[in-house]
């Protein structure tokens, strides 16, 4: 009980993704190594049908705070609740994805319960009956790792993708534990008026593909031809600082060391040179390919296939071959 | 109203790391430093927040002698005063002991309406010390804003645009409040000469542990929980292959290669 591994499972008004769910399958590997189970941490207004699909992902247990002041996400109401079952069940590690959601619940617990945390870790491992955590630091040249020695729980934000799904066995149940724990309206701080839906709805760190564009685009009118691959191949754009600044496109899709951080199975860098700073954001990335015009850019030594060419010419071809073998 | 603006100095984005190893620390002597580049649309929304709807702002950076430096950057941009945190203990802190060190300082501070922090530090990237920050003083907590639409000192009130994934959410939040911005809110302004050569002449005022009643059980590297035990160079990606010949057959063997990794639905 008291070594359980803990996975936060978030979601947006109660509604899930399956990739609410991913660190179930890294969640029961350190649990195994722990000698212990993986359980699902769950806040919202109804946690039922949540729990129901955090068993088929693995969970064995699954710990629900429940009330309508749930609803929506609010930090400081999902943080108090949350820290309410860390603080009454003290797992041995509890891991939050590195989400907006998930880093905010993260930080604010593990400050409520006064420890540290390690954010955006990329490797978990047992070593010596407490937890590993491996994060990149500076701009991926290196990886650091650290362990939360007095920590109860150990508490890491994981890089999304960084593990694989668990897989899914819809006949599996478990137990639902429900703890009461509810905080009145004059208590919080925050409340959300309305969700502006971004018209691109770039989602670049859930994307399994992604095609990104740098100063070699050259200008707005470039990102157009990566949007078209992009959609053809049901990816996401992305774009380096230099095109961001350069007010080619907006900083929304910025990948690298001021911007997002990524891991898609494929990135495709279109006139990117490979700045340490964009490196940073997407050398995890399964499968790099690089376009590029000048063949000494850094980008190639990071690619998995390179083509040295410029992208005006390269991806017109690309999106016709795509067309032609996805009969799209 | 009164605006705290958290400002940290890290070594220059351009410059090469080194790593004093097995403590875990940055050999931070001989480095170029600069203001954090998150920091600075921190400071900016401060000035533009002073200028919209007057007030005072109080710049504070917490880490060594020289981050003095990033104080008088911001004296020069004409913040109302600064003030550096500053103690051999400090040192190591992780996460945790920062976000108390400088709740203590915003307690000493008194009566701040609202601390603007950048996203994330360039160095140490966590990114989570504006949300620890705001739980351990029980304020409220705004993550990566994009847009602060306003503020009512009096009403005791913020509204701010959130950028979360696939959109913007807007809030509306008690004050105090700690806002963490993210690049792109504004453009940040550069100082002129003559607030340079002001800032130069101006005595940082200094507070070190016993000045904050900080417990220094539970700072630096001896007190902070999360301890470094390893610092690796991660593996080099494997050679990659360059794709040679007409860009008609490139084309289809690339498309034929991306195909067969099955990730393309």
């Amino acid at each position: 009980m008291a070594n359980d591994v803990w996975v936060y499972i978030e979601h947006k008004d109660g509604a899930v993704t399956p990739m609410s769910f991913e660190l179930l399958g890294i969640g029961k590997t350190l649990a195994d190594g722990l000698g212990s189970g993986v359980c699902a941490f769950v806040v919202g207004e109804k946690a039922d049908d949540i729990a129901k699909e955090a068993f088929a992902y693995g969970a064995s247990k699954v710990f629900a705070v429940e009330g309508a002041e749930y609803k929506g996400f609010r930090a400081d109401a999902y943080s108090k609740a949350a820290t309410s079952l860390l603080d009454k069940y003290k797992p041995a590690v509890a891991l939050f994805r590195a989400t907006s959601q998930g880093t905010d619940v993260a930080a604010a617990s593990a400050a409520l319960l006064g420890f540290g945390l390690c954010t955006d870790t990329i490797g978990l491992a047992v070593d010596g009956g407490k937890m590993k955590m491996t994060r990149a630091a500076f701009g991926g040249n290196y990886t650091v790792s650290v362990v939360n020695e007095k920590a109860v729980p150990q508490i890491a934000t994981v890089r999304p993708k960084a593990f694989a799904m668990p897989e899914k066995d819809a006949s599996k149940s478990g137990e639902v534990v429900k703890e009461a724990f509810s905080v009145a309206e004059a208590d919080l701080n925050t409340k959300v008026l309305e969700f502006i839906q971004s018209a691109t709805a770039v989602n670049l760190v859930e994307a399994d593909i992604i095609v990104a564009g740098g100063r070699g685009v050259g200008n707005p009118e470039g990102f157009q031809l990566i949007k078209e691959l992009a959609d053809l191949l049901g990816g996401a754009v992305g774009a380096s600082r230099a095109a961001v600044d350069s007010g080619w496109i907006a900083y929304e899709h910025q990948v690298g060391q001021t911007g997002k951080t990524v891991k898609p199975k494929i990135y495709i860098a279109c006139g990117v040179s490979g700045a340490i700073q964009h490196l940073a954001g997407m050398r995890t990335s399964d499968c790099i390919v690089a376009i590029n015009k000048d063949p000494d850019a850094p980008i190639f030594k990071a690619a998995t296939f390179g083509i040295v060419g410029d992208y005006k010419q390269v991806l017109p071809k690309l999106i016709e071959k795509f067309k032609g073998k996805l009969g799209r | 109203m009164k605006i705290a603006v958290c400002l940290k100095q890290v070594p220059d984005t351009e410059a090469e790391i080194k790593w004093d190893i097995p403590s875990g620390t940055l050999k931070r002597d001989g480095m170029d430093s600069i203001t954090n580049p998150f920091d600075e649309f921190a400071l900016e929304e401060a000035l533009l927040t002073r200028e919209n709807y007057d007030g005072e702002i109080v710049a504070i950076s917490m880490g060594p002698e020289k981050a003095a430096d990033v104080l008088r950057n911001a004296l020069a941009l004409t913040v109302n005063s600064v003030q550096q945190i500053s103690d051999p203990a400090f040192a190591g802190s992780d996460t945790y002991a920062t976000a108390y060190v400088l709740a203590q300082a915003l307690k000493k501070i008194g009566d701040v309406d609202v601390v603007f922090t950048g996203k994330q530090s360039t160095d140490g990237n966590t990114g989570v010390v504006s949300a620890e920050l705001a739980a351990i003083l029980g304020w409220s907590q705004l993550t990566y804003v994009a847009k602060v639409r306003s503020i009512d000192a009096a009403g005791k009130k913020i509204v701010v645009e959130r950028a979360i994934e696939g959109g913007n959410e807007v809030v509306e939040a008690k004050l105090p409040a700690v806002v963490s911005v993210i690049k792109g809110i504004n453009e940040p302004r550069l100082p002129n000469l003559m607030g340079i050569r002001k800032a130069a002449k101006v005595e940082i005022p200094k507070w070190n542990a016993g000045d904050l009643g900080v417990d220094t059980s539970k700072v630096g590297a001896a007190g902070s929980c999360t301890k470094v035990v390893e610092i690796a160079v991660p593996p080099p990606r494997g050679a990659g292959e360059i794709l040679k010949g007409e860009i008609e057959d490139i084309a289809n063997t690339l498309t034929d290669k991306l195909i067969d990794l099955k990730v393309i639905k």
